[in-house]
Parts: structure tokens; C-alpha cells; sequence
């Protein structure tokens, strides 16, 4: 077993895991931070997206190994108590989801969009950059929308 | 996955003791190829030797017209670095349309180019830029680093430590992608060089090769229309769900043509 030490949502957490132990694993079975979701297991749907040190990477394609010492933010660490942040409200304005699980991916997603092209997203940008996220309910137009307006009232 | 014993050693040259001990020992930079495949167990190393601590392993340094890019350097870092986009635009922008952004985030140069998949789009960027593969061992020249399907000139044991590339007058890459994974169906990169223009193929055979007769055909007027009458062989091309070896024999024709009329 390894020790592993890390911060997940702003709090120091450390864990004994197997060497094969996936980032997603760890995260759902052990911290029981089970917003993170396995679509497919395979890198491909985008479900399982976290951020490390700030930029989004599938779970289900990191070792928790790999993850010591860095910083994790999963969807649990996005709203501030009872009120969502911008990019989950904007989800659930535009009606971005139906099952909802791809949501958790997604809006991880959108906001490393955000940090990355800013807050004035278009339909082709975010389209583009949803190249790793598979939705099988909604058929996308309510996601581009909620990402668009999501990363619009991160800026205010 | 089969459990293994992890490493995450500090220096290249901890990275190589490591590997030497092992009993079946495999490098892992960002585990986007490698993870997958230890989950199918068409791969179970005894031990897993991390490279994302080596801080040597990463960043990108402009020398003169020599781009050099360590093997640790992520996909998105080629992408958004302004030396790379300033010194040869058609490699960052491949690096830009490799997968999707998490992919690019974790997946490196070294990984993509020791794996060799077949579909894989920086063999192409290696291949007809010249690029020097440099390793803990030897110097290899771009153009017979990959040796076959998913083969390569490394050595068992041997590790990449950087890519140099020369920077091109000119240079071009066009793929048609599969739009599930973003893999090229086929690829071809183009780059003008004061020799004369190279050519490198990928997605179309076993692996990345030189277009030598792509270039022939270039010699005299390096434009789409000199490839007018260029005809692929269809009997060496790949064949699979995603495209028949006719199809890709087009597709060759097609990107050569799309590469040569952005290569300006
Ligand atoms: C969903 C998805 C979509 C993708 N789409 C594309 C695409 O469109 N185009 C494309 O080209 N690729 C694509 N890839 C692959 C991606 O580019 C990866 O970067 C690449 O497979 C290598 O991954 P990695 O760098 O994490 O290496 P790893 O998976 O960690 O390692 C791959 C192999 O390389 C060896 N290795 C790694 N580093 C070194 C080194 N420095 N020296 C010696 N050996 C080394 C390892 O031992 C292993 O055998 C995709 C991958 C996924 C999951
Ligand atoms: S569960 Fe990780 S990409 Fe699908
Ligand atoms: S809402 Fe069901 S998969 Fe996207």
C-alpha cells in the first residue's frame, strides 16, 4: 500500500491506496465523493472529469498515486453551501441535463474552458472543447447554452 | 488492472536504475495510452516507473532554429506555447487537435512517439520535420524511430529525453479524424525545407512513414495541383471499421493536397 497526501476541495486529505488504485476510484470509494461519475472507464465519455492543479483530466485515467501532493477540485468542491456556483446554476437554468450523468463532467469542463479561453465562449468554441464529454439524453444544445451563460456570470 | 509496484523517481538517471531493476518494468508519462491498456491487461508491468517527476523531462526551449520540446511536455503545452506557435504554427496546432483538452492536458511527445500507434499524429510532425529524437542513451533521427506498428528504435530499457525540432520555412498538417477519439483516419504533415518539401504520412500504413514519392511529386512546383495525378497503393493501406484501404488510399491523395495548399 502507499500513503498518499493531497488536497481535495481545499482540505488536506491522505489515504492508503493500492498502486492501481484509479484517481476516481479513490475519490468515490474512500472519500466517498461520489459526484464524480464512471460513464465508461475507457477515457472516451468525459464523466469522471476532475481538475488537478487546475486543469480538467479524466480520473478514471490517473493513478491515485499520481495525484500526491496536488491540488483536486471535484464537483462537491464547487458551491459555496447551499448556493451553486455560476456554471451549476447556468445547468440548471438552460436545462442542461436529463439523467444527469454526464453533468458533472461537463460543467468541469466548462470551467476549464473558462480558464482557458475566458468568459466570451461561442457555439464553435464550446463545441470544440466538449470533444471529450459524451451526453446520451440531451443532445447538447441545452449544454452549450448553460456553458456559454455559466462562463458569462463567472465574470460578474 | 493487475497491481504493480509504483516509482516516481526524481532525475532521469534514477528513472534508468529503476528500470533496469525491474523485473518487467515500463515507463508511464501521463498513462493515456498505457492506463487504458493495463485495464484491458493487454499490458501488466511488475513495476510502474512515473515520469512526471522529472522536472528535466519538460518544457520547451527555442535554440536558434532548433525547437526543442521535452519528452514529458504536455500535449496543451505544446498547443499554447508562443515559442512553438511562433517558430512552427503547424506543430502546435497538431498538438491542439490531438483528442480533447483532458487528454491533451495529462498526454505527452515521449508518450505518443514511444507508443507509435499507428493513427498517432506527432510521428507525422517528427518524421517530415527531420526532428532528432534524443534519448538517455543516443541521438535517432526522426525518420527511422518508428520501425512498425507500434514499434520503434528504442531499446528496452531506453527512455526519450527530448525531440529537437528544426524549425521548417514552411509547414502544414491536415488530418481527417476519427470523431469519436480525434485519431487520424489519415494524416499528412508537410513542411518546405531549404532542401526541397518532406512528406510524412500517418494513419494510412502499420505506422508513420516518409511520403517519398509525395515529395517526387512536389519537386517541381510545391502546390495541390502537382498531386493531381498522385494515386496512393491501396494494397498497403490500412483497413478497418473506420475506413477501407481504397478510402484511405483517397483520403492520402486528399490531405496530401489540403497540407500542400496551407503549407504557405
Ligand atoms: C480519448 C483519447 C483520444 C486520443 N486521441 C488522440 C489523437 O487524436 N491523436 C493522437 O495522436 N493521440 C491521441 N490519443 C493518445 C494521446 O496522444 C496520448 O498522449 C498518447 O497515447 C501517449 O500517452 P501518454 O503520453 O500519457 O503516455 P503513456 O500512456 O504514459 O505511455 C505510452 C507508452 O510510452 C512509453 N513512454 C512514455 N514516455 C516515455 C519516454 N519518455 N521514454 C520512453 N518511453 C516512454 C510508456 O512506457 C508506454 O509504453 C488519445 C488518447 C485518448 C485516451
Ligand atoms: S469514465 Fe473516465 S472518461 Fe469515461
Ligand atoms: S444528461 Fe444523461 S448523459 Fe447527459
Amino acid at each position: 500500500m502507499l500513503t498518499i497526501n493531497l488536497a481535495v476541495n481545499g482540505q488536506p486529505v491522505s489515504g492508503e491506496v493500492e498502486a492501481r488504485t484509479l484517481l476516481v476510484d479513490f475519490l468515490r470509494e474512500q472519500l466517498r465523493l461520489t459526484g464524480t461519475h464512471v460513464g465508461c472507464d475507457t477515457s472516451q465519455c468525459g464523466a469522471c472529469v476532475v481538475m488537478i492543479d487546475g486543469k480538467s483530466v479524466k480520473a478514471c485515467t490517473m493513478l491515485a498515486a499520481m495525484a500526491d501532493g496536488a491540488e483536486v477540485t471535484t464537483i462537491e468542491g464547487l458551491a459555496n453551501g447551499a448556493e451553486l456556483h455560476p456554471m451549476q446554476q447556468a445547468f440548471m437554468d438552460h436545462h442542461g441535463l436529463q439523467c444527469g450523468f454526464c453533468t458533472p463532467g461537463m460543467v468541469m469542463s466548462g470551467l476549464d474552458m473558462v480558464n482557458r479561453h475566458g468568459n466570451d465562449l461561442d457555439d464553435a468554441t464550446v463545441r470544440r472543447e466538449l470533444n471529450g464529454n459524451i451526453c446520451r439524453c440531451t443532445g447538447y444544445q441545452n449544454i452549450v447554452k448553460a456553458i456559454r451563460t455559466g462562463a458569462k456570470a463567472m465574470e460578474e | 488492472m493487475y497491481e504493480f509496484s509504483y516509482h516516481r523517481p526524481a532525475s532521469v538517471a534514477e528513472a534508468a536504475a529503476l528500470i533496469t531493476r525491474a523485473v518487467d518494468g515500463k515507463f508511464v508519462a501521463g498513462g493515456q495510452t498505457l492506463l487504458p491498456t493495463m485495464k484491458h491487461r493487454l499490458a501488466s508491468p511488475s513495476d510502474m516507473i512515473d515520469l512526471g517527476g522529472i522536472a528535466e523531462l519538460e518544457g520547451i526551449v527555442v535554440n536558434g532554429n532548433i525547437v526543442t520540446i521535452g519528452a514529458m511536455t504536455a500535449h496543451a503545452d505544446v498547443a499554447a506555447s508562443t515559442e512553438v506557435r511562433e517558430a512552427i504554427p503547424a506543430l502546435a496546432a497538431l498538438a491542439g487537435n490531438i483528442g480533447d483538452p483532458a487528454v491533451r492536458n495529462r498526454g505527452t511527445l515521449g508518450g505518443s512517439i514511444a507508443n507509435n500507434d499507428p493513427a498517432a499524429d506527432y510521428p507525422a510532425a517528427v518524421i517530415a520535420l527531420g526532428a532528432t529524437v534524443r534519448t538517455n542513451q543516443r541521438e535517432i533521427a526522426g525518420e527511422d524511430f518508428f520501425t512498425g506498428m507500434f514499434e520503434t528504435a528504442l531499446e528496452e530499457d531506453e527512455l526519450i529525453v527530448a525531440v529537437d525540432f528544426p524549425r521548417p520555412e514552411a509547414a502544414a498538417y491536415m488530418k481527417f479524424e476519427n470523431p469519436a477519439s480525434r485519431y487520424a483516419i489519415v494524416g499528412v504533415f508537410v513542411a518546405r525545407t531549404a532542401p526541397g518539401p518532406r512528406v510524412a504520412v500517418t494513419g494510412a500504413t502499420a505506422c508513420a512513414h516518409r511520403a517519398h514519392r509525395l515529395e517526387e511529386a512536389l519537386q517541381g512546383a510545391c502546390n495541390a495541383a502537382a498531386l493531381d495525378d498522385f494515386r496512393a497503393p491501396v494494397e498497403r493501406m490500412n483497413a478497418d471499421i473506420h475506413a477501407s484501404a481504397e478510402y484511405r488510399a483517397h483520403l492520402v491523395k486528399v490531405m496530401a493536397q489540403r497540407a500542400v495548399a496551407a503549407c504557405v
